[in-house]
């Protein structure tokens, strides 16, 4: 059962990520990276964390794609122009990265034997009340440096957006 | 058998997403595409950490995740902030035409 969900889930993933980079219209990227973004919560769900799958939605799904379409629409992007790019590009480019893909799952199958597997029930530490005890405990001088940079986040964004055409 | 995914199976579609992110990162040209192969490859690396996280049975991979994911929402602030000076003071989203820096 947990093999079906994950090859359903990973294959919707890789599709919507292959639409994200091939489409040239950004509204149609955007509509394929939320795809992404929530089969990868429910392969977050199978991976036992279910605090993370629940921010993945809320946070990725939910304020940043909206926060990139809002600007999408702000901007009335169209379609991407027709791209002149150098023979060399061209020839090399997708062979290089599918070698840079085939070298990395190589390692990772190395590195990992089949013998380590996920079942669904196998982690049940990814609670709403273990990650709060880890964070305010363990990690609570990072939390607190991330306030400080969403504060400076928040500021920088409302100067940056608010400057005027010289 | 059916009820156990081998662990790099995980790392492997996090590969592959990760893959996908620097083609779109490399190959698109505008602006507001590229960053969103920005957050794909976050989101690749996010499944790597929950991945571990849950191989060495510790929630340290999940803050970490957490982590990212608090960067990664400031980033898109601030970056489609910078996207949209960029388009008022140029009128262009393509990153090709962004080249003052070049000279």
């Amino acid at each position: 059962m947990s093999v079906v969900i994950f090859l359903i889930f990973a294959i919707v993933a890789v599709v919507c990520g292959i639409n994200v980079v091939v489409q040239t219209h950004p509204i149609s990227s955007a509509v394929s990276l939320v795809g992404v973004m929530g089969s990868l919560a429910i392969l977050y769900l199978l991976l036992g964390a279910e605090f993370l799958a629940a921010a993945q939605v809320i946070v990725y799904a939910g304020a940043i794609m909206v926060l990139f379409v809002f600007v999408i629409m702000l901007l009335n992007a169209g379609a991407e122009a027709k791209r002149g790019r150098s023979f060399m590009v061209q020839l090399l480019g997708v062979p290089l990265l599918m070698a840079l893909l085939g070298l990395l799952a190589y390692f990772v199958q190395r590195l990992y034997p089949p013998a380590t597997a996920v079942h669904f029930g196998g982690f049940t530490h990814g609670t709403a009340q273990d990650v709060g005890r880890a964070l305010f405990t363990t990690y609570v001088l990072p939390f607190e440096v991330t306030s400080i940079l969403i504060l400076i986040a928040i500021v920088g964004a409302i100067v940056l957006a608010r400057k005027e055409l010289e | 058998m059916m009820n156990e995914v081998p662990i790099s199976w995980f790392l492997t579609l996090s590969a592959v997403l990760f893959a996908l992110g620097v083609a779109g990162f490399l190959f698109r040209r505008n602006i507001i595409t590229v960053f969103m192969s920005i957050e794909l490859m976050l989101n690749a690396v996010n499944l790597s950490f929950i991945t571990f996280s849950y191989q060495l049975n510790q929630v340290n991979g999940h803050l970490f995740a957490f982590f990212v994911m608090v960067v990664a929402a400031a980033e898109a602030a601030v970056g489609l902030a910078i996207i949209l000076t960029v388009f008022k003071n140029r009128g262009t989203l393509n990153i090709d035409d962004v080249n003052s820096m070049k000279n």
